[in-house]
C-alpha cells in the first residue's frame, strides 16, 4: 500500500498531461509507503515510448529529500498509449526493489494512475491511498 | 584525505546500511577503489569489469557528472562530496 497525498497525485497526473506526447517522468521522496514529496523531472529521452530521469535532477531531488530526512523511494512515468503496467523495459531497468513504480496511463480518456513493486522480475501491484493533507 | 561518498538506497545494503561512508582518496576512481575494499558487494556495482564507470549508474563530484570531467581520473579535494546514483529509466514497450 503506497499512501499519497492527494496534491501529488494530481501533480503526477498534470505533469504527465503536460509533457504529452512526450513520456513523463518524476521522483517520489517519503518514507516507507509514505510519499511525502513528488519532484518532476526532465525526461532525457524526449520520447513517447522511453524515459531517462534526467541525473542532475534526481540529484537535485536525492539532496532535498536527504534534507528532509526522507528519501528518494520511487519513480513516476507514464505512458501516453499504453495500459498504466511495467512493460519489460520497465522491469529490467528497475533501480531499486525497495521503490515504488508509479505508472500513469494516459491511453483511455482519464488518465489511470496504479503503482507496483518490482522484485526480481516479478511484479506485484500496491493500493494507492489518496491522503488529504 | 577522506572524502564522504553519498549512497543510493540501492546500495546502502552492501555498506552496512549507510547513506554515506568517507573514504581515503585522492581521485574518483581512487575512492571507488577504496570503496569496493571496504564494503566488496559495492564495487561491481559501480565499477564495469573492465575498469570503467557502470552506464547505468551516475557518479557525481558535488554538482557535476565525472563523464564530463576527467571520468575516474577527476581528482577530489578536502571538503568534496560524491553521490552515487542509479540511472533511472524505462519506457513502454
Amino acid at each position: 500500500m503506497l499512501n499519497i497525498p492527494q496534491i501529488y497525485l494530481d501533480e503526477m497526473i498534470a505533469h504527465a498531461i503536460r509533457e504529452y506526447p512526450l513520456e513523463a517522468c518524476g521522483l517520489i521522496g517519503g518514507i516507507g509507503d509514505q510519499v511525502t514529496k513528488f519532484y518532476k523531472a526532465r525526461n532525457d529521452a524526449a520520447s513517447a515510448r522511453i524515459y531517462t530521469v534526467n541525473p542532475s535532477d534526481y540529484l537535485k531531488a536525492d539532496r532535498d529529500a536527504e534534507g528532509n530526512g526522507t528519501s528518494i523511494i520511487g519513480v513516476m512515468h507514464s505512458h501516453t498509449h499504453s495500459e498504466a503496467f511495467p512493460s519489460p523495459t520497465d522491469v529490467a531497468q528497475a533501480p531499486d526493489p525497495d521503490w515504488h513504480y508509479i505508472l500513469v496511463s494516459l491511453k483511455h480518456k482519464d488518465p489511470i494512475l496504479r503503482s507496483f513493486c518490482i522484485v526480481d522480475g516479478n511484479i506485484v501491484e500496491e493500493s494507492v491511498v489518496s491522503l488529504n493533507c | 584525505m577522506a572524502i564522504e561518498v553519498r549512497l543510493p538506497t540501492v546500495l546502502r545494503a552492501a555498506a552496512s546500511g549507510q547513506a554515506s561512508v568517507f573514504v581515503e582518496g585522492e581521485t574518483i576512481g581512487e575512492i571507488l577503489k577504496a570503496l569496493s575494499g571496504s564494503f566488496p558487494g559495492l564495487g561491481n556495482q559501480v565499477v564495469s569489469a573492465d575498469g570503467s564507470l557502470h552506464r547505468f549508474v551516475n557518479v557525481y563530484l558535488n554538482d557535476d557528472d565525472v563523464r564530463y570531467l576527467e571520468k575516474l581520473d577527476t581528482k577530489v579535494a578536502e571538503g568534496d562530496v560524491i553521490s552515487i546514483l542509479p540511472a533511472v529509466a524505462g519506457g513502454s514497450f
